[in-house]
């Protein structure tokens, strides 16, 4: 019960209005609380904060940390992690590997060094839950959860066919509950299950999918809706079709128009905001304005960006056909593996050089995404780790939007064709800390309904990083001086001080028990397991987890 | 003339079944210590069910009582379920792959006069 | 505690237990039907040849908890004993897992972590050069129910799968009925490539006998007649399979809608190795450009795919891993245990469920009979047999909870039939690795 103040810092924390006032922030129990009443009480502890720079723990949104998939990717990739610097066993921590898909435990102490303190897994197929559940419990310090595939799973799509829409609603909520998981993620809708019976792919949102006769159009909406009345505390989290396609964009416009004034996150958009012609790769350009437009005047929308940075890292996706498209284009190995009645996935190594123009244009249409969204509440920092980058890449990053003239280094080096292609060089805009402190922890918090997330009111968990302020954004963002988790210094001038498990995020959506049966009966046709070795069991939440609150309409 | 053969270790179902019994079951020794061989290469070498062969290599020699393989094995091949006797005419090298040549080992085989 | 005398005095209770998963090979069936009678499984529906054997026969054994030096210990000995053995050692190697829980091999990882010693699974003696056929050209693959619910083409290639897996055929592969291939056995063809001719070649609809060592050959002209090149009729002299049967096959593979090679250890443990499986994995690779077709090690051990997946998150590689300096390293024939064994580098060993003893080299088996050795098994081993320490544990999946992941990277719960007075390989190593922890933190305070 002992209390901690940390005295004096400068304070970002937009979700309460501060903009880089003086201010003490008061710990208990691992939570903030209010000043005590008696100005006189003396702290157990203290930390001088003074002049430096405190904010939230940073909230990363969507990333690949756990899972199949990314377990695949570090068993296929030992070349990725020869040449990068080992995480070391201490007395009190674990040792681990890097590259672009680091081992558990080394994402968790990386995570935490650069002063994130929440992550989520963007893609689990539901079958892989429990594995999902058992690395995450080994990914240590940080707070995590996951998003669910659901926009090729078989009894969706039968439901959207035969207009079952309370069946429908119903069984996103079981799968949720079955799956501990956080939030309903759509990969490719359709396009997944073309893959995996023909190996072709969906190309538009009307495209009716064989033996289903659904069209991803109904996919996205359906789910969408059921996400809605379930009152999940975030909307469904969108993997348009058509990522990485020249032309793609009006996919995406069509995506966010389908919606229809309903709530949705596009993920990587970065990915989905091409234009040019498909069949012919000179003519690809960057349509971000016209999007961005778009965004700007539909508030229910909002976006993570998917950065690529110009560096070696894996391409993993829950997006099957995307796979066999990159091993295609890249020569390089491939997986590919298909979930029965559920999902996909492809994983290839890739690497991004800024001498390729089509790279080059989609680091700058990254950036355009950051500085054409007027509402930074809207927008959230991403790489889509690992897929545009790795997540060791927001300090640089953050640079980037900070410093105009940073942006401008790296268009010296890249193809002359970039600049009649897209708008970055015309864009003037810099990013303040305040702002900063919106991308990367208060807005992903609030986008993902995390009440205690991303803010440092009352209430909230004491997730809390300082940073020395210092001319070099990438390196003040890159060595915080101190990272709080939770109440407790976890890190301290880049060395992990003491280990902590970090809890478990995730939902459970109110379930109409008469809809069991049904599921059951469906379940037991097709799929290779028991149902009721199916459901996820609570030896599976670790040693903390914590069920964030639904509110259905 | 010791003749010429290559020897594939492996599993069998009786042996996966008499394992769980326990490994010192009569069941499961006798299907560890027993070498298959085609019925066309005992004909040919006059080698009878029970009778005892000498199999050996640059690696080790064992002697193992042989039965017929029936129509499972072809002519020059030889079984025997993995076990000590196996284990015997493996080499350590694994040519960097950690798995040590464990089927398809070039052996010599000879009957053992009683 | 009065509940357990009571039920020392009842007569044995008949219970049924569920749903309850078999271990005992790599298709970790969850679909059991077990009549618990006491201590004993007296019925055990749905299971194989290989899972009755599995189920009745793991009774709870007359044995002492612990072996020190051969002479019975209790638990509270051996764990020091077997804390001293790890903690003084300079290069202890941990090995087997294959047949434990998630839960257990997590904990095995963490112990060679904390002593900086070499990690390694039996993988490493079966799929291991699938492994790294993997890290050279990668996998097209699937779960097991989509080989069910689509495959209309099947081969079966180094592996016997009526006798290894016996319920593979019937539940996931060669005989359901499933979602587009409704008539099941009638909607697929299948094909077997083996040396010998064994009982699986009665399944299927074409046998082919290849030469022993010429499946590098074979992959490789199936290769060459998916991308359309002329192959030399010479195959037939290498393989012993003639050219044109060769072709029947490939078209029939390009015809089919959804195709799966279901490979085993006549691939991975003949000369080639990971090559033989490179060529196959590439192969089913290959054939994306017609169809759809994946590939599929048939892995063996109850939980190896749950130990490759533990050992590759927790380190980034999935055997072979040395954790001596401070961090991972891989390096397959550097850091597997049967080359540490063989080399006389390893000075103590960490034998979890597993028995070396058995198929290890002669002169691995002879150095791992010279160094102090700490074993957990249910039964008695020949590895059990020159340990230092020998802990008689409960067995997987009949007497404990966990997770095990079937061959398809599935994970699985376990339903216990009945409790064992032994203990469970998570619950040793816990007390080992407290032991080992105990004392590393002493020695920095």
């Amino acid at each position: 019960m002992s209390l901690y103040k940390i005295a004096g810092g400068t304070v970002y924390d937009p979700a309460n209005g501060i903009d880089g006032e003086v201010r003490d922030i008061w710990i208990r129990d691992g939570r903030i609380v209010d000043p005590p009443d008696d100005p006189g009480t003396k702290p157990d502890r203290t930390l001088d904060a003074s002049h430096r720079v405190v904010m939230p723990g940073g909230v990363d949104m969507h990333c690949h940390i756990a899972g199949p998939k990314v377990n695949m990717a570090r068993k296929m990739m030992p070349d990725d992690k020869r040449n990068a610097e080992p995480v070391r066993r201490t007395a009190y921590t674990r040792s681990g590997t890097v590259g672009s898909v680091p081992s558990t435990f080394a994402t968790g102490y990386l995570y935490a060094g650069l002063g994130y303190t929440t992550a989520f897994d963007a893609a689990i197929p539901p079958l892989a839950a429990r594995h999902a559940h058992e690395e995450l419990q080994d990914t240590p310090v940080i707070d995590k959860g996951f998003f669910v595939l659901m926009g090729n799973n078989h009894y969706i799509m039968e439901q959207l066919q035969n207009n079952e829409e309370e069946r429908l609603k119903n069984y996103v909520s079981w799968l949720l509950n079955a799956t501990k998981g956080y939030a309903a993620k759509i990969v490719n809708p359709g396009g997944v299950e073309v893959w995996k019976s023909t190996g072709g792919n969906a190309t538009g949102l009307d495209d009716s999918i064989e033996h289903f006769e659904v069209t991803p159009r109904q996919i996205l909406t359906g789910v969408a809706r059921a996400a809605t009345e379930l009152g999940c505390p975030h909307p469904v989290h969108v993997h348009c079709n058509n990522l990485g396609m020249p032309g793609n964009w009006q996919t995406t416009l069509e995506t966010m128009k389908a919606l229809d004034g309903q709530k949705g996150h596009l993920t990587h958009i970065q990915f989905h905001s091409y234009g040019g012609h498909p069949d012919d790769q000179a003519t690809f350009c960057s349509e971000v304005p016209k999007l961005a437009e778009y965004v700007n005047a539909h508030d229910r929308l909002t976006i993570d960006v998917g950065q690529v940075m110009f560096a070696e890292t894996t391409s993993m996706t829950g997006d099957g056909p995307l796979g066999y498209f990159l091993h295609k284009v890249t020569g390089r190995k491939w997986y590919s593996g298909d979930t029965e009645m559920e999902a996909g996935c492809g994983i290839v190594p890739i690497v991004y050089k800024n001498k390729s123009l089509v790279h080059a244009l989609q680091w700058a249409i990254g950036l355009e995404w950051y500085l054409l969204i007027d509402d930074p509440w809207r927008v959230a920092m991403s790489t889509d780790h690992p897929n545009g980058g790795s997540f060791m890449a927001y300090p640089e990053i953050i640079a980037l939007l900070m410093d105009r003239t940073r942006r401008e280094e790296v268009l010296k080096g890249v193809p002359e064709g970039l600049r009649e292609r897209c708008s970055l060089p015309d864009l003037n805009r810099e990013y303040t800390l305040n702002e900063i402190a919106i991308i990367t922890r208060a807005g992903p918090a609030r986008m993902l309904g995390l009440p205690n997330k991303g803010h440092l009111g009352i209430g909230a968990d004491a997730d809390i990083t300082i940073y020395n302020p210092q001319d070099d954004i990438q390196q003040m963002f890159e060595l915080p001086k101190y990272v709080i988790k939770s109440g407790e210094i976890i890190v301290e001038d880049g060395e992990i001080r003491r280990d902590e498990r970090g809890k478990l995020l995730h939902i459970g959506p109110a379930f109409d028990e008469s809809h069991t049966d049904h599921i059951r009966e469906w379940f037991e046709k097709y799929y290779t397991i028991r149902f009721r070795n199916y459901p996820v069991d609570d030896h599976y939440l670790g040693e903390s987890h914590e069920l964030v609150a639904t509110q259905p309409m | 003339m010791p003749a010429e053969f290559i020897l594939i270790p492996g599993r069998t179902s009786k042996q996966g079944t008499s394992l769980n019994e326990g490994k010192y079951t009569d069941n499961y020794q006798t299907e560890i210590n027993t070498l298959q061989m085609n019925p066309d290469d005992m004909d040919r070498l006059s080698i009878a069910e029970g009778d005892v062969v000498r199999v050996w290599n640059s690696f080790g020699s064992v002697d193992v009582p042989v039965k017929s393989g029936k129509a499972e094995l072809p002519i020059g091949v030889l079984f025997i379920s993995y076990g000590d006797k196996s284990c015997r005419l493996m080499g350590g090298e694994t040519h960097g792959s950690g798995m040590p040549d464990s089927k398809g080992l070039d052996v010599l085989l000879e009957k053992v006069e009683s | 505690m009065a509940t357990e005398i009571d039920q020392e005095k009842a007569p044995a209770k008949l219970k049924i237990v569920e749903d309850a998963t078999c271990t005992f090979c790599g298709c970790v069936c969850d679909d059991m039907e077990l009549t618990v009678e006491g201590n004993t499984i007296t019925k055990a529906k749905n299971a194989c040849v290989l899972g009755k054997s599995w189920f009745f026969n793991h009774h709870i054994e007359d044995r002492p908890e612990a072996m020190i030096d051969g002479q019975p210990a209790s638990y509270d000995e051996a764990f020091d004993v077997a804390a001293d053995v790890l903690f003084h050692s300079q290069y202890a190697i941990t090995y087997g897992l294959s047949d434990t829980t998630c839960e257990a091999q997590r904990v095995a990882v963490a112990i060679t972590d904390w002593i900086g010693g070499n990690l390694d699974t039996t993988t490493s003696v079966c799929h291991g050069p699938s492994g790294m056929a993997f890290q050279g050209v990668g996998e097209v693959t699937a779960t097991l129910g989509e080989i069910r619910n689509r495959a209309d083409y099947l081969i079966f290639w180094g592996g016997n799968p009526a006798e290894s897996h016996p319920r593979h055929f019937t539940k996931y592969s060669l005989m359901p009925k499933g979602q587009f291939v409704p008539n099941g056995r009638k909607d697929r063809t299948a094909v077997l490539i083996d040396v010998r001719k064994t009982k699986s070649a009665k399944a299927v609809d074409t046998f082919l006998q290849i030469r022993p060592r010429s499946d590098f050959e074979l992959a490789w002209a199936l290769r060459g007649l998916a991308r359309g090149i002329d192959v030399d009729p010479s195959v037939e002299e290498k393989t012993g399979i003639p050219l044109e049967q060769l072709v029947e096959v490939m078209e029939g593979m390009k015809r089919a809608k959804f195709g799966a090679i279901l490979f085993g250890m006549g691939v991975t443990m003949t000369r080639g190795k990971h090559i033989n499986s490179e060529a196959v994995l590439a192969l089913a690779r290959d054939m994306n450009r017609h169809t759809r077709w994946i590939a599929k090690p048939m892995r063996g051990h109850g939980n190896v795919t749950g130990a490759d997946n533990v050992v590759s998150w927790s380190t980034g590689y999935p055997f072979g891993v040395s954790l001596t300096r401070g961090y991972p390293r891989f390096n397959p024939g550097e850091f597997t245990s049967s080359d540490l064994l063989a080399r006389r580098e390893a000075d103590a060993a960490l034998i979890i469920a597993s028995d070396p003893m058995s198929n290890f080299s002669q002169p691995a088996r002879d150095h791992l009979a010279s160094i102090p050795v700490v074993v957990l098994d249910p039964k008695l081993s020949d590895t059990a047999r020159i340990a230092k320490v020998a802990f008689t544990t409960a067995t997987y999946g009949i007497n404990t909870t966990g997770t095990v992941y079937r061959m398809d990277d599935i994970p699985l719960p376990l339903r216990p039939a009945f409790e064992s007075p032994f203990k469970s390989d998570y619950e040793i190593l816990k007390a080992i690795e407290a032991r080992i922890r105990k004392r590393q933190l002493q020695a920095v305070s």
